[in-house]
């Protein structure tokens, strides 16, 4: 399988404190990982490193073969390529969910806003709130406002999804809603990396674990090896502690 | 009986506020009945000369006979047909504009921000086209206050909202420039910078080149404007989470992009009501420009009550001068507040 993500060495300071430490990871077209590891240990970072949100000092960073650096229009287009979903959800509140869907394809893709407004309509049936269209996000429930910011991400029609914890601001009830939406399109054959707790999704749909304590990537397995026998003290820990 | 209950409640429930209640009352009974005595009852409403006012009450006939000029200020009588067509073509595009399809909205937006102020100017100056050149020293009276207002409005508030992002940009030339610029003007009082503009500027200008004094006034309340503009949008910037930032770069959105389709409209919607003070102020600060020789509704005010045969009349005048600022200044309270609403429900 062709490498589609690539982190080399890659070192990211805030100020004196060093999030990265030395980061390397290949992640493959279509492969679904799955990053966990407790707060604090630079997991966010990571992700929002791949589509630089963040920037980082040291390493490089080669997505869809374009190395990422302060060439904005390098970052342009790899974030039009690149879909992410937050843990906040973080939809524009003054537009309406179809508006926050149609926005990125018109303005930035250059679609007609029938076009636009055709794919935004099919990737809302794909999340189920299709019905919810002309609503505001602050009329939609914490689980509706998620899936609609998965529809607005893949209005995009992205290669690669990133999901900074996605469940993590939820009411429990409506975490399975988010999850189900996240399978489904991991089944699609999208490459995803999802930032997570919940490992009841990591088992289902990950090819590779990673595990993140301050800022290195500590233990990095494929899924039935991670969870069956991980060698590390810290992946252990951290296991026994959020299975039961 | 219900009033008998609520003011037992709310006016007499014990004997200090029997106490203020009486004490209210009874300056409301010394001093509404002078008032609106001379206001209405004992005043005189028309005349030609101020001998006419015989009642011992306000002298309205002041008002009256100087009407025009307040209005207009020198506007030569015969042009000034001119003002009155450009005003109700403003009335009439700005009252349709609330009564069409949005399409039509469109081409109306568009006339009344990019067709019509060349229009009104032209009106208002002539010098082409079989109109008479009316020079700007003659203009004045609300006219001006309002030509002056608009204008500054108009103009500053896109240069205040350049700044505020410029005060935020990352780039260090852009940031410094913004902010030396907002501090500048901030920190130096209107009148400095009227003065300034009617006086020294034109010692810089190359010799030979002259801009019209009241162009340079417009110039002058638009960058002193612009600064305080910048300060409040900046507020509303700071209030939109990091978050909105995020979702439009992670969606391909570059810097305008993101400004101009998710931080700008949300930011502005906050800063309603400090842009609508801003631009209260604005309009009350007109008659600043008396300093430099400009004379708008206050000015030609002040004009006519020196004038030998109304002397004594300057309580009418100004009386007559606040309510028309009145007038205007809460009308766009009230309109902000509307604009204020509707945004509220739609989201």
């Amino acid at each position: 399988m062709s490498k589609i993500i690539e982190l080399k060495s890659v070192n990211k300071w805030f100020g004196d404190f060093q999030v990265l430490k030395d980061i390397n990871l290949t992640v493959s077209s279509k492969e679904k990982i799955v990053i966990c590891g407790p707060s604090g240990s630079g997991k966010s970072t990571l992700i929002r490193c791949i589509n630089r949100l963040e920037e980082h000092q040291k390493g490089d960073i080669v997505v869809d073969g374009i190395t990422l650096d302060a060439n904005t229009k390098n970052i342009e287009k790899i974030r039009s390529e690149v879909g992410m979903v937050f843990q906040q959800f973080n939809l524009f509140p003054h537009l309406s969910i179809l508006d926050n869907c149609t926005l990125a394809p018109i303005w930035v893709k250059k679609k007609s806003k029938k076009d636009a407004e055709e794919l935004a309509n099919q990737y809302l049936e794909k999340v189920q709130i299709v019905d919810q269209a002309k609503k505001f996000p602050g009329q939609l429930s914490g689980g509706q406002q998620q899936r609609a910011a998965i529809a607005r991400a893949l209005c995009m029609e992205p290669n690669i999804m990133l999901f900074d914890e996605p469940t993590s601001a939820l009411d429990p009830e409506m975490i399975k809603e988010v999850l189900d939406v996240m399978v489904d399109l991991a089944k699609g054959g999208m490459t995803m990396c999802v930032v997570t707790h919940e490992m009841g999704f990591a088992k289902e749909v990950a090819d590779r674990v990673i595990f993140m304590d301050e800022g290195s990537i500590v233990e990095e397995k494929p899924t039935d090896q991670f969870f069956n026998n991980p060698e590390n003290e810290r992946t252990k820990l951290f296991l026994s502690q959020i299975l039961n | 009986m219900n009033f008998t209950n609520w003011s037992r409640k709310n006016l007499f429930a014990n004997w200090k506020d029997s106490l203020l209640t009486i004490t209210i009352l009874y300056l409301f009974y010394v001093s509404i009945p002078p008032l609106l005595n001379w206001v209405f009852l004992d005043a005189t409403f028309f005349g030609d000369s101020k001998k006419d006012c015989t009642g011992g009450g306000a002298c309205w006939v002041f008002i009256n006979v100087w009407i025009k000029r307040f209005t207009y200020g020198m506007y030569p009588n015969d042009q000034i047909w001119r003002i009155n067509l450009a005003f109700v073509i403003f009335f009439i595009s700005i009252g349709s504009y609330f009564f069409v399809s949005s399409k039509i909205k469109k081409y109306i937006f568009i006339f009344l921000t990019l067709v019509f102020p060349f229009l009104a100017i032209f009106l208002f100056h002539g010098g082409s086209l079989g109109l008479e050149e009316v020079e700007t020293r003659v203009w004045g009276g609300l006219f001006l206050t309002l030509f002056i207002s608009v204008f500054s409005i108009i103009f500053c508030f896109p240069i205040g909202v350049l700044l505020a992002m410029g005060r935020r940009s990352n780039l260090p030339v852009i940031k410094y420039f913004s902010i030396g610029f907002i501090e500048l003007w901030r920190g130096v009082p209107l009148i400095t910078v009227l003065f300034m503009a009617a006086v020294m500027f034109p010692v810089f200008l190359p010799s030979g080149t002259n801009l019209d004094k009241l162009i340079r006034v417009i110039i002058a309340i638009t960058l002193f404007e612009s600064a305080y503009i910048a300060e409040v949008v900046r507020g509303g910037l700071q209030a939109i989470p990091r978050g909105q930032y995020d979702a439009a770069n992670s969606i391909g959105m570059g810097y305008w992009k993101s400004h101009l389709l998710i931080i700008l409209p949300q930011a502005l919607k906050i800063v309603i009501p400090g842009v609508a003070n801003t631009f209260i102020a604005l309009f009350k600060d007109t008659p600043l420009i008396l300093v430099v020789g400009l004379m708008e509704l206050l000015g030609m005010v002040n004009m006519a009550k020196t004038n030998p045969a109304w002397l004594g009349l300057a309580t009418e005048g100004y009386v007559f001068a606040a309510f028309v600022y009145f007038i205007f200044c809460f009308s766009m309270s009230r309109y902000s507040l509307s604009l204020e609403n509707k945004l509220k429900t739609t989201n």
